[in-house]
């Protein structure tokens, strides 16, 4: 039986953009401001939960083609990988850096840091352990 | 003079919040459950705003936003599992 619900999907395709835009700048101001790798990892699956709440499970597999178990891994493995980075400068394990680069975008001395590829690591891992949970539960009948 | 306008102003939100968890408590139907859930959800967005006055910080304009996005994922969520019995489903057109 064909369902008609065309408010909820009008409204999920622009909602969810939204969710992911600010999980995102969640994600970028962990380093000054409250935010980080864990809550924005959370509000990015939280997007997509909600376009698997208006469309169904296999529509958006077919639109984010991702197993999310290689995404657990690819965000574990980033995390060890900047942690043993530090071991090639004869410095402990997780030792993290920063450096001020002229970017062309972003402008003069901008600060990078490696917490952010750890940070990123966290959040891949967040996204994947997320929405595997819910993608688990959703396709046992 | 501030502080007593924000006062009133998080009694005023306090009272509709005891109001609508007597509506969560006695309602009839679990639909008057779920509104009233959602409602609280976004008492709970201004009585955070006004902490955030009231304490002098922006720290939690974050939160904020959160609560919006969570109250409307919950609602939605409880919405089509009482209309159609399951909340994700694995084709929709079948």
């Amino acid at each position: 039986m064909k369902v008609n619900d065309l408010i909820l999907k009008t409204a999920t395709n622009v909602v969810s953009f939204i969710i992911i835009t600010f999980s995102i700048y969640l994600f970028f101001t962990g380093h000054y401001t409250p935010g980080g790798g864990f809550i924005g990892g959370l509000m990015t699956s939280g997007g997509l939960l909600l376009l698997l709440l208006a469309y169904d499970l296999e529509t958006v597999q077919s639109i984010i083609p991702f197993d999310f178990k290689k995404v657990i891994a690819t965000g574990l493995l980033l995390a060890l990988g900047t942690g043993i980075g530090g071991l090639f400068f004869d410095k402990p394990f997780l030792t993290h850096t920063y450096g001020y680069f002229d970017l062309p975008f972003f402008g003069e001395d901008t600060a990078l840091a490696t917490a952010t590829l750890f940070d990123l690591g966290v959040y891949l891992v967040v996204v994947g352990i997320t929405m595997t949970i819910i993608q688990t539960i959703g396709e046992s009948e | 003079m501030l502080d007593i306008f924000m006062l009133i102003s998080l009694i005023i939100l306090s009272l509709a919040s005891i109001g609508l968890l007597y509506r969560v408590v006695k309602g009839p139907g679990v639909t008057d459950r779920v509104m009233a859930l959602d409602a609280i959800g976004i008492n709970l967005m201004a009585i955070t705003a006004i902490m955030c006055i009231m304490m002098n910080t922006d720290a939690f304009l974050d939160i904020i936003l959160v609560i919006g996005i969570l109250a409307f994922v919950g609602t939605v969520a409880f919405s089509k599992f009482l209309e159609r019995g399951e909340v994700i489903e694995r084709d929709r057109n079948r």
